[in-house]
């Protein structure tokens, strides 16, 4: 049966030749009638208070119809956990237009509302605002004696605190045959997804809404809506089914979704909210963060000393964290740790999922002195590796659900020709370049959640899948299909995966990579449902062949259900028409075993080799060529899943060599807030980019043993850049991202 | 964006006469510079010249004296591909595609090129103070982020750069502009063109405000033989140069007949040191000469907090791109580091 099995076949992207063609619409794109624009302004001091609005230029202004400030704006519940979302991190969440207050420079304080959506832009330049300023701060880097222990809430339950030390650090370090320390800054980064924050709100009237949004998560939004205004929550529809990127961004609703309800609400009518990219940068981002690092080894190469400490960014109001000193243990048994990870509260917006969090930042450090240390020790990097190879997570004590990363190991190196490494810096050149080879470890958890989905049968024999998940363009709408289609024994064109609306199954938000392993896990358990369904239907038919079987001994398969042992079979179109024509439907809940799931540490694991070139008078950096071998499990379809990849070691390549928020901690603000300044890889910083899928089986973390592919592509593939410019320079860089002017010495 | 009156030129003395007469005009050719200016609230013309219909200044053609003529609403794409400039100014084209991105030079033309404003982040931030934009508010960049600002030329008041790849070329090239007004055509040596801050930031070039950018033109001087272009930056396309550099030979074998070096990334304007081009004059074109011309362009270059490594750098820039110019058939592709 599994011969034409769809999964572990590449598909391309369903909705792709929609989205190429303009088709696929955005959530600032539908056409609705009598639609008024809303623009934001925002604060233009970081902290103090508004002490005046002068609105009466902006009001003059043909076509402007109302202005919202805190003056005026609906009374809103006073209840800070109304304004929760599903990753809201501990902590108050920011309401817009609260009050007279400033947290942060680029806080939205007004909205004007026009009839075009320039002349909403062109009268909001005109409102003219008094501060009050107060003192503030935005530099991790001076703050440190500030750093407090995170709070813990929800959201630390998925992203868990360092475990306590074991073993005896100092002791070990001390006594340590080698030893490498290292200082790792990162500044700050934004998602920057192409695709800006916008909110299309049709105000069906009695107090219904639908909502087109920009997000990673429907339901998330439907409910934050429904708590913030007081909606009931089947009032309240919300639609997303295309996503031009997010990297995490849509995790948490953003403050046009708000500004675009409260106005649509107030003014009884169809209002859209579009960010300019300038606003793309007042909301989350990716938090600066200082590491420290200490490890020892023993003579022969054993890891015996870890300790990684960091410091990052987060707001006045909510204490964002993310996993990064809990890696380094997982992938190396060593038995004296001491893990750290504390936070400096700043005067900005609270800090957000981005790509990897945490993971892409800590591996940096990690790997970074795992490199050194080889180096110390004379010991070939990847051999390092498979000394401290861990068969076990020591740091939890418990066994690996699968691990693979073995493999990733030998396939990637074999592929790479790690072998022609001269083990010397600077000792390979081409003309001027200075060539370095360079790898890295990655890893990146399975995360486990509950979701729902529906399935159902029609006359026509076609499979209709409902889930309420988004697909932010990873190719989440293919897969689905794949696996759904799978359950039944059908064709690609017999599945209609909906999604993307609220109205639907509810999902969690779509992050973490999980969203495959948790909906797809959804999706089969309704699908299994819906077989149990047909087939007891259809053993009610007028001279079944199945009386007397059981389900275990039949097969679904091209519309039919066939018994294995006669052969005989029941088209499933029959088994509709039997039911007077009624469509036959499941909704099932894939709830995971927590208690089985506890007993394993899940993760998905990568290997990077990269070649770099760099230019031994300008320091000019190009990574040349680059393999990264993954262990995930099951892939679904290796043609989208290498895009994640791809996708995952171009972000490597930004994060390594590109990529910065430049902050002004004089004006306590971002000021390359544009996607000319804000440097994203372009074609040509791309060369040969290679993804190897080794085979992994696992049994354990969900009913589709696969474990997502979103962020692994990226968190081993900055180090291994940084390891390459190590071997081509001699330099040991320890700040990201980094500039050809980082790399040369002269005079 | 507010609202504003669109004129349609269909002729330069057409555009002349409108930007005498009224307040807040702006002309319009490519508009890759001036609408973001507007979006970014910098400025709200009142009324927009559009020259784009201009067919009298969209001519490439031979001038008699052997050199070149390039019309001011020729757009950088075409002038980067036109045959004549390919052929006998090679290094013009190499510089220009070295700028922005394929879109963006469609869209760009020669005169918005020479006009375009700086990108210093402090000066497209409305809310920020600027000498250049609102004289006498201060420049952050000087104790902020700098590392795109100047090392030479600068004052107290401004240290932002002129970010043209194009005109690092052109002064190169010894290029002249050709400007019109009401009170008549007038001719300015490019490297009169453009100026340093001082204390009038707020002028970057010595175009009169009532003067319209006709053509530039090339001398008969091309350096077919011998140029190159580097760029540094921080990515590989599409950013603006950190440092530039062009470079034009003429060499008797090995003997330098005529250097010119023209950098940018550096200061408010292209810029180009005599002296050090005369340094050069009959001597071998070797790293070492370069060396010692390089420490003459850069003398007296003083660096900030984030932009001192362009000292030290320009000099390796200077010396690699004399290299580079001996062997024009080996350089890469995007103005990058060769050999
Ligand atoms: C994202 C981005 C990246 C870029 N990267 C680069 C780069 O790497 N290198 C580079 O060199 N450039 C770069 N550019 C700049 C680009 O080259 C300039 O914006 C362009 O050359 C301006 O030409 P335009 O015709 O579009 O000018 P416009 O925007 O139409 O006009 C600019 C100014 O020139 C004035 N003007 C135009 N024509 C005349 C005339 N005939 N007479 C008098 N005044 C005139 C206008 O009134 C206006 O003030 C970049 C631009 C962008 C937006």
């Amino acid at each position: 049966m599994k011969n034409n099995a769809q999964i572990g076949r590449s598909h391309n992207r369903l909705e792709g030749q929609l989205k190429v063609t303009g088709q696929a619409k955005y959530a600032g794109e539908y056409q609705v009638d009598d639609l008024w624009y809303g623009y934001v302004v925002n604060s233009t001091i970081t902290k103090g208070k508004i002490v005046s609005i002068d609105a009466s230029k902006t009001r003059s202004v043909h076509g402007v119809v109302e202005i919202f400030t805190h003056n005026n704006r609906p009374s809103l519940p006073w209840f800070g956990m109304m304004y929760s979302d599903m990753d809201a991190p501990p902590g108050t969440p920011f309401v817009p237009l609260w009050d007279d207050e400033i947290k942060y420079n680029g806080q939205p304080i007004a909205l004007v509302v026009a009839d075009t959506f320039e002349g909403a832009r062109y009268a909001a330049s005109l409102l003219k605002i008094k501060y009050e300023i107060e003192e503030y701060s935005t530099n991790l880097f001076d703050n440190i004696d500030n750093a407090k222990k995170p709070s813990k809430g929800l959201a630390t339950l998925i992203k868990p605190l360092p475990p306590s030390p074991k073993g005896d650090f100092e002791q070990a370090y001390k006594s340590a045959a080698a030893q490498s320390s290292g200082e790792f800054l990162h500044g700050t980064e934004h998602h920057n997804p192409l695709e800006l924050f916008a909110t299309t709100t049709v105000y069906e009237g009695k107090g219904k809404l639908t909502i087109y949004d920009k997000t990673q998560g429907t339901s998330n939004s439907q409910i934050y809506v429904s708590n913030v205004f007081g909606l009931s929550f089947k009032n309240v529809r919300v639609i997303s089914p295309y996503v031009g990127g997010s990297f995490g961004s849509g995790l948490r609703p953003q403050y046009q979704l708000f500004l675009c309800v409260m106005a649509a609400l107030e003014l009884k009518r169809n209002v859209r909210v579009t960010m300019d990219r300038t606003q793309m940068f007042t909301f989350g981002h990716r938090p600066q963060t200082l590491q420290k690092t200490r490890f020892g080894a023993v003579e022969d190469g054993q890891v015996t000393a870890i300790h990684h400490s960091a410091f990052a960014e987060t707001s006045r109001f909510e204490d964002y964290t993310e996993v990064v000193v809990n890696w380094a243990n997982i992938l190396y048994p060593a038995s004296n740790t001491l893990l750290d990870y504390q936070l400096v509260p700043l005067d900005m917006f609270t800090p957000m999922d981005m790509r990897a969090p945490g993971g892409s930042t800590a591996m940096h450090a990690v790997e970074s002195t795992m490199d050194d240390l080889a180096f110390q020790l004379g010991i070939d990097p990847l051999e390092f590796r498979l000394i401290n190879y861990s068969e076990r997570d020591v740091s939890e004590d418990k066994p690996f659900s699968s691990k693979e990363l073995r493999a990733c190991y030998h396939q990637g190196a074999e592929k790479f020709g790690w072998k022609n490494r001269n083990p010397e810096p600077r000792s390979m050149k081409r003309g001027n370049r200075l060539v370095g080879y360079g790898m890295s470890s990655g890893i990146w958890d399975v995360i486990a959640l509950p979701a729902k989905a529906q399935a159902i049968y029609d006359k026509n024999g076609q499979l209709t899948i409902k889930s309420a998940v988004t697909d932010n363009g990873q190719g989440t709408y293919t897969v689905m299909t794949q696996i759904a289609a799978d359950q039944l024994g059908l064709e690609m064109d017999q599945v209609t995966f909906k999604y993307g609306d609220s109205d639907m199954p509810l999902s969690p938000i779509q992050g973490g990579s999980y969203t495959t392993g948790v909906v797809g896990s959804a999706i089969k358990a309704a699908c299994k449902a819906l077989k149990e369904t047909l087939f007891s239907v259809a053993k009610k038919m007028e001279n079944s062949p199945l009386k007397n079987v059981d389900l275990s001994d039949v097969t679904f398969k091209n519309g039919q259900i066939t018994v294995n042992k006669t052969h005989q079979s029941i088209q499933l179109t029959d088994v509709i028409v039997f039911n007077n024509n009624e469509p036959i439907e499941a909704t099932k809940s894939n709830i995971p075993n927590p208690i089985k799931l506890k007993q394993y540490t899940r993760a998905a694991h990568s290997a990077a080799f990269v070649e770099v070139e760099v230019d031994e008078q300008l320091g000019v950096i190009n990574v040349i060529r680059a393999i990264t071998a993954v262990a995930a499990g099951k892939i679904i379809n290796p043609k989208t899943a290498r895009s994640q990849i791809l996708g995952g070691m171009v972000w490597g390549i930004s994060k390594a060599l590109r990529e910065e928020t430049l902050t002004d901690h004089n004006l306590g603000k971002y000021i390359n807030t544009n996607l000319g300044e804000y440097h994203l890889p372009v074609h040509a910083d791309i060369h040969e980019l290679d993804v190897i899928f080794v085979d992994e089986k696992d049994d354990i973390i969900n009913e589709l043993g696969s474990k997502g592919i979103g962020e692994i592509g990226l968190s081993s593939m900055t180090p291994a850049i940084v390891n390459a410019i190590f071997h081509a320079t001699g330099k040991r860089m320890t700040k990201l991202p980094i500039h050809f002017n980082d790399v040369v010495n002269h005079e | 964006m507010n609202n504003f009156n669109y004129i349609k030129a269909d002729s330069p003395d057409h555009a002349i006469q409108q930007i005498s007469d009224r307040q807040r005009t702006f002309l319009l050719a490519g508009g890759t510079n001036i609408i973001d200016l507007w979006k970014y609230n910098l400025t709200h013309p009142d009324t927009l010249v559009d020259l784009s219909q201009i067919k009298g200044l969209k001519t490439i053609h031979t001038l008699e004296n052997g050199g070149l003529h390039l019309g001011a609403l020729v757009s950088n794409s075409d002038t980067a591909h036109h045959e004549l400039v390919k052929s006998k100014y090679p290094l013009l084209s190499k510089t220009i595609l070295a700028g922005a991105t394929a879109q963006i030079r469609n869209s760009a033309t020669n005169g918005g090129n020479l006009m375009q404003r700086t990108r210093c982040h402090y000066f497209y931030d409305a809310a920020a103070p600027c000498n250049k934009r609102n004289p006498g508010s201060g420049c952050p960049a000087i104790k902020g982020h700098n590392r795109m600002h100047a090392i030479l030329g600068h004052s107290d008041q401004c240290i932002a750069v002129f970010p043209s790849d194009m005109c690092i070329a052109l002064a190169a090239l010894d290029a002249i502009v050709k400007v019109k007004s009401s009170r008549g055509e007038r001719i300015i040596k490019f490297s009169d063109f453009h100026r340093l801050p001082g204390d009038q930031p707020e002028k970057d070039n010595t175009l009169e405000n009532d003067e319209l950018i006709i053509a530039i033109e090339l001398p008969n001087e091309g350096f077919s033989d011998h140029y190159s272009y580097l760029k540094l930056r921080d990515r590989n396309s599409y950013a603006f140069a950190l440092i530039s550099v062009a470079t034009g030979l003429v060499l008797d074998g090995q003997i330098i007949q005529k250097a010119n070096i023209a950098l940018g990334g550096v200061a408010h304007q292209p810029w180009r040191v005599p002296e050090a081009e005369e340094f050069l004059i009959g001597k071998d074109a070797t790293p070492e000469n370069f060396a010692n011309a390089a420490d003459i362009i850069l003398a007296g270059a003083k660096g900030f907090e984030h932009n001192s490594f362009k000292i030290p750098l320009a000099k390796q820039a200077i010396i690699r791109n004399g290299a580079m110019a001996l062997h024009p058939e080996r350089q890469r592709p995007g103005a990058q580091p060769s050999l």
